[in-house]
Order: structure tokens, then sequence, then C-alpha cells
């Protein structure tokens, strides 16, 4: 009888264990957190300890790390918690379920094009001005930085941006009678090197390719920030509220990009799993990226011989597309006064200008600030110049849901080359989508 | 208090089962809960709450779906599309497999580990297997077909070939779990009915007709059942075969689930996700409804 009440004790202990160990998920978030808010600002003159978020990718974890540790020596009563353990592709997910947990970063790495969804769920908020002068970003950062700015309010900064550039394979273009120091200057020239550059086989297979239109890759930028202005449109209104490049000039630079896929075939981006893989294999002559795929062509293929330029001109006009992952404060830093100011400290570090010149030799990314950017020694890089030199003539795109606007093109180019569609209403539709993804946001603004 | 032993018995089977108890009511039924509640607010996924906003978010996706090119109703016209092609194949190749491996004596057990081991495969894995299947030019099945000299296939990439791909590997990975089930109701099926046809004269095609397959019913309505839930919630291939994960090429592929993560966990709108969960809750519900209501019969002989 002993044992058996024993027996009844333990399941009713193990019941009652499970019951509250369940509990935590019904309760709301408020109550853990203000709890430590409480003790947080207990002990400000003690060690105050913020966390940092970012998705993982080698190069930028250990950039941040030696950044943080810098930062940690010049202000030892704070401590930086580093969390870079989420993959890319579960990056907004985790930030979504952090929240209702009562955990998650003061500090979170974001991509630009995903501001406006993150400042619209309450999630972000403004960077104070006595830290951050809105004169003092103009002035010194990148202009497409700008893009930070929602409805004149500074929400991020970040510590480097990218620019679009043109690849080419060396070998490649050498081997189909181009010459490989004198890389495609001009839209014209890249069309006919692309032609001149493509193989196909006795039955009519790609060999090598010239040129791969793929807007899931990059080409949906370079469309719209790069093609639409050089052919003599604007793709959007200044304040991005309007989509413009449904006319004339969009549609010459659409069908532009269309034809590398219909007339002249020099490529298929079905190929290889799209024009990116297709070109870090060897497989294509050349292609329209940014930066950083700088470091997944010498992780890949540390043998290719490849070149990078400017992007091809038109009609005179330069233009490359810019974008950056940029820092943003959180409401959980906010919520507390001691841990707002280290998280703004320790933004203002990571975004200065030593920062940035760290990080372009650790992740290949270029400085945000100006005056590191345009060091005469980075213009000189072999690669990195190419994509230094577009950045005072770059654009950022202000996406209201990158997502969304991206899908936008793709899908329009889906229905000409898979459906046959007529490349102008197909752009017609793109422009309708693009339009209903920017009202939708602005209304509720 | 003295308990007989027939009430400590009972007692215990309480406790045990209020373990299970305890795990459905906390990661099954709350979070079912919860979503009703989220569908009818505008909830911020940051704040874990929001104010309540009635049926405002089923609205939209009425709105939505009246839309051209609408992805909601994309993703509801194809999860039907998917049951459609995806349940039917599924029950006769594993009825028909079931038969022939009740036929055989050698090897049963090697065919029925083959035709089992995709259920057991994590989905994302199959999902990469068969891309790289799949893959023009490249892949194995393209090559095969140049090989016999018939023309390359687009698969996965073309909107109209994409989602019976993505079906055929779904009946592909499903097609184990249903094999087992058939074949554990052919061997229940007691040897004796057939003798008796048999001995009245009975071909082979009668018996199926006659006693296989109406003693198999309930087998039938089980794996239906289940079959037609499992390809209603399909997500995982989906999201695995389609052009980035989009449902693509243009919203062919996507499916309910898909959009309700893509609006939940893309977008952030976790009210109208939460609404699409709740018509998919209902949808399921109704259709298993029917289903148990006019395929169940009970067949004695």
């Amino acid at each position: 009888m002993k044992r058996s009440k024993l027996f009844i004790l333990t399941g009713a202990l193990l019941v009652a264990a499970m019951l509250l160990a369940a509990c935590p998920a019904a309760v709301p978030a408020e109550a853990p957190a203000s709890d430590s808010a409480a003790e947080e600002s207990a002990m400000a003159d003690e060690v105050i300890e913020i966390e940092y978020w970012q998705y993982n990718f080698a190069a930028r974890v250990d950039a941040m790390n030696q950044l943080i540790a810098q930062f940690e020596e010049a202000n030892p009563n704070i401590k930086v918690v580093h969390n870079a353990d989420i993959p890319y592709a579960e990056f907004r997910d985790k930030i979504a379920a952090s929240v209702p947990a009562g955990v998650g970063p003061d500090v979170a790495t974001l991509f630009y094009g995903w501001q406006s969804v993150w400042i619209d769920s309450g999630y972000l908020v403004p960077l104070p001005e006595d830290a951050f002068p809105p004169a003092m970003v103009a002035e010194k950062f990148s202009p497409m930085v700008q893009a930070s700015f929602v409805e004149g309010t500074l929400y991020t900064l970040p510590t480097a941006v990218r620019a679009l550039a043109l690849f080419y394979n060396r070998d490649l273009m050498e081997a189909a009678g181009l010459d490989p120091d004198s890389p495609p200057a001009t839209l014209d020239e890249l069309r006919d090197q692309a032609v001149a550059c493509t193989q196909r086989d006795d039955d009519g297979k790609l060999v090598v390719q010239g040129f791969v239109a793929d807007p899931s890759a990059q080409d949906h930028h370079w469309f719209r920030e790069v093609l639409v202005r050089q052919f003599g449109g604007v793709p959007y209104t200044d304040d991005y509220s309007e989509v413009l490049y449904n006319d004339e000039a969009g549609m010459q630079a659409w069908n532009y990009l269309l034809a590398f896929h219909t007339d002249l075939a020099t490529g298929d981006r079905d190929l290889f799993d799209g024009s990116t893989n297709a070109f870090v294999g060897g497989h294509v002559c050349f292609h329209v990226d940014g930066s950083f795929r700088l470091g997944t062509i010498a992780k890949n293929s540390p043998e290719m011989n490849f070149g990078v330029a400017e992007l091809p001109s038109h009609n005179g006009v330069k233009s490359t597309f810019g974008s950056y992952w940029t820092h943003g404060l959180t409401k959980k830093a906010a919520a507390d006064q001691a841990r707002f100011d280290a998280a703004v400290k320790f933004l203002q570090f990571i975004t200065s200008a030593d920062a940035g010149a760290l990080w372009v030799d650790i992740v290949g990314e270029l400085p945000a600030q100006l005056e590191a950017g345009s060091n005469p020694e980075l213009l000189a890089d072999e690669k990195l110049g190419a994509f230094a030199a577009g950045l005072e003539y770059s654009h950022a795109t202000f996406f209201a849901d990158e997502s969304q606007q991206r899908q936008a093109i793709i899908d329009s180019f889906d229905m000409v080359v898979l459906t046959d569609e007529d490349p102008a209403t197909a752009l017609q539709i793109a422009a309708d989508t693009d339009q209903e993804v920017l009202d939708d946001f602005w209304s509720s603004r | 208090m003295r308990l007989t032993l027939h009430q400590r018995q009972i007692i215990w089977a309480y406790i045990f089962m209020s373990v299970a108890l305890v795990f459905f009511v906390v990661i099954r039924w709350y979070p079912t809960i919860l979503a009703f509640n989220v569908s009818f607010r505008d909830w911020n996924v940051f704040e874990g709450s929001g104010p309540w906003v009635g049926l405002e978010n089923y609205q939209e996706i009425w709105q939505d779906a009246g839309k051209p090119r609408s992805s909601v109703t994309a993703a509801f016209s194809n999860t039907v599309r998917y049951v459609l092609f995806g349940v039917p194949s599924q029950l006769v190749l594993a009825l028909a497999i079931a038969l022939l491996l009740a036929q055989i004596r050698r090897l049963s057990a090697v065919f029925r580990v083959a035709y089992f081991a995709p259920y057991v495969t994590s989905a994302v894995a199959v999902a990469f297997v068969w891309n790289w299947l799949y893959q023009p030019e490249t892949g194995l099945i393209n090559q095969g077909l140049d090989l016999v000299g018939l023309p390359q296939q687009p698969f996965t990439k073309s909107p109209a070939q994409a989602l019976p791909s993505i079906t055929a590997v779904a009946v592909w990975q499903n097609l184990g779990f249903a094999v087992i089930i058939f074949l554990a109701g052919i061997q229940q099926i007691p040897g004796h009915y057939y003798e008796a046809a048999r001995i009245d004269g009975a071909n082979a095609w009668q018996l199926f007709w006659r006693i296989t397959l109406p003693l198999l019913n309930p087998i039938i309505v089980y794996l239906t059942v289940l079959g037609t839930i499992s390809y209603l919630r399909l997500f995982a291939l989906v999201q695995n075969m389609s052009p980035q994960g989009t449902g693509g090429p243009l919203k062919s592929t996507t499916t309910v689930v898909l959009e309700v993560y893509r609006e939940g966990f893309s977008s952030y709108k976790m009210g109208y996700a939460g609404a699409l969960t709740v018509l998919l809750f209902f949808l399921i519900l109704l259709i298993t409804i029917i289903q148990l209501r006019f395929f169940s019969r009970r067949v004695e002989y």
C-alpha cells in the first residue's frame, strides 16, 4: 500500500510539474520582461548586458566578434552578447518568435528592405536624433542610406553597403575570342558580347551561357534601379509611393532584359538552378551580382579566372543598385533606459568609419561611410574597385515589402517566358501588383 | 479511504492518460484556440497582441480571392488539386503493390523496406533528391528521356507540370505507409472466403471485386481520410521544390499552408495567416465528415 501511495504521489507530482512547465507559454510576455528590466536598472552602475543578433554568415560573425571585442574594451561596463547562430532562412521567423517569448535582441541586424515591415509592426524604435543627427547621416553616409529614413525619421544605420557590378569569366571570354581586358562597358556591348560568348552543342543545347536573365537573382534590382534609369525613365516617384516603370522607358528596359532569354537566347535561368550558381560553376560569361558574391566564389570556385567591372552604362547614364544590411534598435532595448543608452553607444561604434574599414577587409562589403568608401586603395582594388566606384551613383529602392515587390517582377518575367504573355501586359501586371503593395503600406500610415 | 482494486486501476489509467492529455492541451489545443483568437485580431507578432477586428481578416481574404492572379485562390484551388491527383493515385498504386507483395514469399521483407523507406525520410531530403532528378538537361530523368529519344521536360520549372511533378513525389513518399496498411488488411481476410468462392467457380477478377475490395473498405476509408488530410496540409515539399520556396512558378504549386507561412512569417500578417488557418481547419473538417459519412459502410459475409 505504501508503495502505491508513493507511486500516486510521484504521478501527481509529475503531472503538476508538466503543467507548470507548460505554463510560461500561456503567460503574457510582459511579465518576465519588466521583471528583468527592473533588475537591470537597479544595477545600472554595474555591467549592463545587451544582446545583438545577426544571421549566420561566417565572415560577418568574425567581423562582428572583433568589433565587439574592441567595443567592450573601450566600454568595460557594457557586455554585448552576440547571437549569430540563426541561419539566414530562419532569421525573420526567430525574431518573430523571440518577442512573445520575452527574449531577443536589443540591437538587431536586418536587410534594409525589411525595415518597413519591422517598423510597421512596432519592432524597431527611431534612432535618437542627438546621437544620430540626420544632417550627419546625410553628409557622411553613402546616399543610399537615405532609404533608412521613413517619413523623415531615421530607424536604422549600416556598417557596410553593397552595390551591383558586372562579373565576367575571363577564360570563357578568351575561348570565345573576346578580349578579357575589355569587358562590356555599355549595354550594347554587353548584348553583343553575350551573344558572341554563347556556345551550343550539336543538339542546340547551351554549353556556355553568355548572359542569363534571372530576376530571382539580382536582375529585378538591375531592371528597376539601373536599366529603367538608363533608358530614360525612373522606377518610382522620389518618395517611392508610386510605380513609374510601366512607361516607354520601362518597356525598353524590360525588353532589353527579356531579350537575353527570348530573342537572343544567351542563357536559361532554369539550368544549374539560376544564374548565380551557373556563374559560380563556370558556365556563364557575364553576370550581374553584388560584392557579397566575391566570398561565395572564393569559397566554391577559388580557381575561377574572373574579373569585375562597373555595370555597363547606356545613353551615358551610369547607375547601380545599392543595398545594405542595417542595424536597428528594438523595443526591447527601449524598454529600459540604461540598456537603451548602452545599445545606442554600441550602434554608434559599429556604424563608425573605422568599423566600416574593418568590415571591408573581412566581409568584402564596402564601408557605409563615404570617407572610408572613397579610400583610393579601395577604389584601385581589382575586385572591389568596381563596387566602390558605384557607390556614388547607386540607388537603393525603398521597399514596402521586399519579397512581394520582388515576386511581382519574377512573376511577370515568368508570364512572358513560360506562358507567352505579351511583354507589355506582363510589365503592366508587375506595376499594378507592385503599386498595390505600396498602396497597402502607405494607406496604413 | 479504501479503494477497490478496480477503482485503483481506473485512477491509474487516468493518471497515465493525463500525461498525454497535458501534451495535447498545451501543444495542440492551446495553439489551435489561439489561432482562432488571432484570426479575429489585427495581431502584431512583435507585441503578442492586437485589437479585435472581428471578421476583417476574413473579409480581406474574400476580397483578395476576388482579385486577378490571387495567391489565395491559387492556394485553395491548388490544394484541392493536390488532393484530387494525390489521394486516388496513392490508393490505387498502394493497393496494386500490396496485392503483389501479398503474393510473394521470397524477399518480401526487402520490398517492404524499400517501399516504406521514403515514408520515414525527411521531406526536405526527399525534395532535394527529386530536385536533382527533375533538373533540366543534367537531371537523371531528363537524361533518361534523352537516351530513349523523347523530348526533355521542364517538370517543376513549368506552371503546367510543376503541380503534378510535386504530387508525384508526395505520392512516392506516402506510398509505403499505405502499402503496409493494405498488406495488413489483405492478410486479415480469411482464406476460406477465397476457397469457397473458387469452388463456386469464381475467377481471380471476381475474387478481387467481390471479396478483397469490399473487405478492405474500412482500410480504404481510413487511408482516404488520412491521405486527404495530409495532402490538404502539404507544405514541406512545395516549400523546398518550388523556386525560392514561393509556390511558383506563377503560383502554380502554392498551397494554403504555404500561404499561411508566407503571410505570417514573411509579411508578419498574423491575423490574416490565422484566418487562413481557420478556413483550412474548417475545410479539412468538412471534407473529413463527408468522407466518413459517405464512404463508411460495414461489409459482412
